[in-house]
């Protein structure tokens, strides 16, 4: 978890945790640029209507945002994958300028991640991952919700860090 | 429909606007439409962090912790909060900076 030292927010990651952070912003670069479909509801999420009771107005703003939207999006995952060392673990040293790129990266993973796993404001998530483990600890739910529950601990001590 | 994009928000650099216009309720019945000002509203989610919410509302619009907490308690308890006032255009290019960090804004003229 990060620590701050002087101007920059510091964190040690092991193997593991490069491996999911690696996996999770280049999932959220995925679904930006090949897979981007207005279609999926992770993509409404991420890119709202400005107007929800005007379509057409809406649209008409969106045609003139949504590529710096979509530009910024994966500008910030990038500043993740650029920070993380090697496969093999080691330090992450963020400025401020970075932290704050890596605040708004993680909330976008966290928002597509909460939308795959259908969170909702009643959501226990210690709950979910117990009954999730119950029905079948391999499973995909299992891993999904474990690293959901990871990028938020992960987002609270950048946050906690970087304004302390 | 004049637009800003988001690609001048404070987070990419460019110089964040002066916050001066305070949120508040116009007396809609004696302002004329065309004058009434616009709002943005964040709506309540349920995986933004609480922390994070209170943070994107000190660095997007200036406000202070305790403005910036109180409303991200307003959004969370009540759904929905006002979160800025003024100009259609404006409005448009603060939730437009908003959905950078994640936010679930709109607009409206209330």
């Amino acid at each position: 978890m990060f620590r701050r030292y002087g101007e920059h927010c510091i964190a040690t990651f092991a193997p593991d945790e490069v491996r999911v952070l690696r996996k999770v912003a280049t999932e959220v670069v995925g679904l930006l640029t090949d897979g981007f479909d207005h279609g999926d509801p992770v993509v409404d999420r991420l890119f709202p209507d400005i107007y929800p009771t005007n379509a057409e107005d809406s649209a008409e703003f969106r045609r003139f945002t949504e590529g710096d939207l979509k530009t910024g999006k994966i500008d910030q995952a990038g500043a993740i994958l650029a920070a993380l060392p090697a496969a093999s673990g080691g330090e992450v040293r963020l400025d401020q300028e970075a932290a704050e790129a890596w605040l708004r990266a993680l909330n976008d993973a966290r928002l597509a991640m909460g939308v795959r796993l259908d969170i909702s404001s009643d959501t226990d998530l210690g709950e979910e991952l117990d009954d999730a483990v119950l029905s079948d600890p391999s499973s995909s739910r299992v891993f999904q919700l474990s690293v959901y529950a990871y990028l938020g601990y992960l987002q609270e001590s950048l946050l906690t860090a970087l304004t302390e | 429909m004049a637009v800003v994009g988001a690609s001048n928000c404070s987070y990419d650099g460019g110089v964040a606007a002066p916050q001066t216009t305070p949120v508040q309720s116009p007396d809609v019945e004696t302002v004329p439409a065309i004058d009434r000002p616009w709002i943005t509203v964040v709506h309540d989610d349920p995986v933004n962090l609480m922390t994070y919410v209170t943070w994107v509302f000190q660095k997007q619009f200036g406000y202070s912790h305790d403005k910036a907490q109180s409303l991200m308690l307003d959004v969370h308890n009540k759904g929905r909060a006002a979160v800025s006032a003024g100009a259609r255009e404006r409005m448009e290019y603060d939730a437009s900076c908003l959905h950078g960090y994640g936010l679930w804004a709109t607009v409206e003229q209330p």
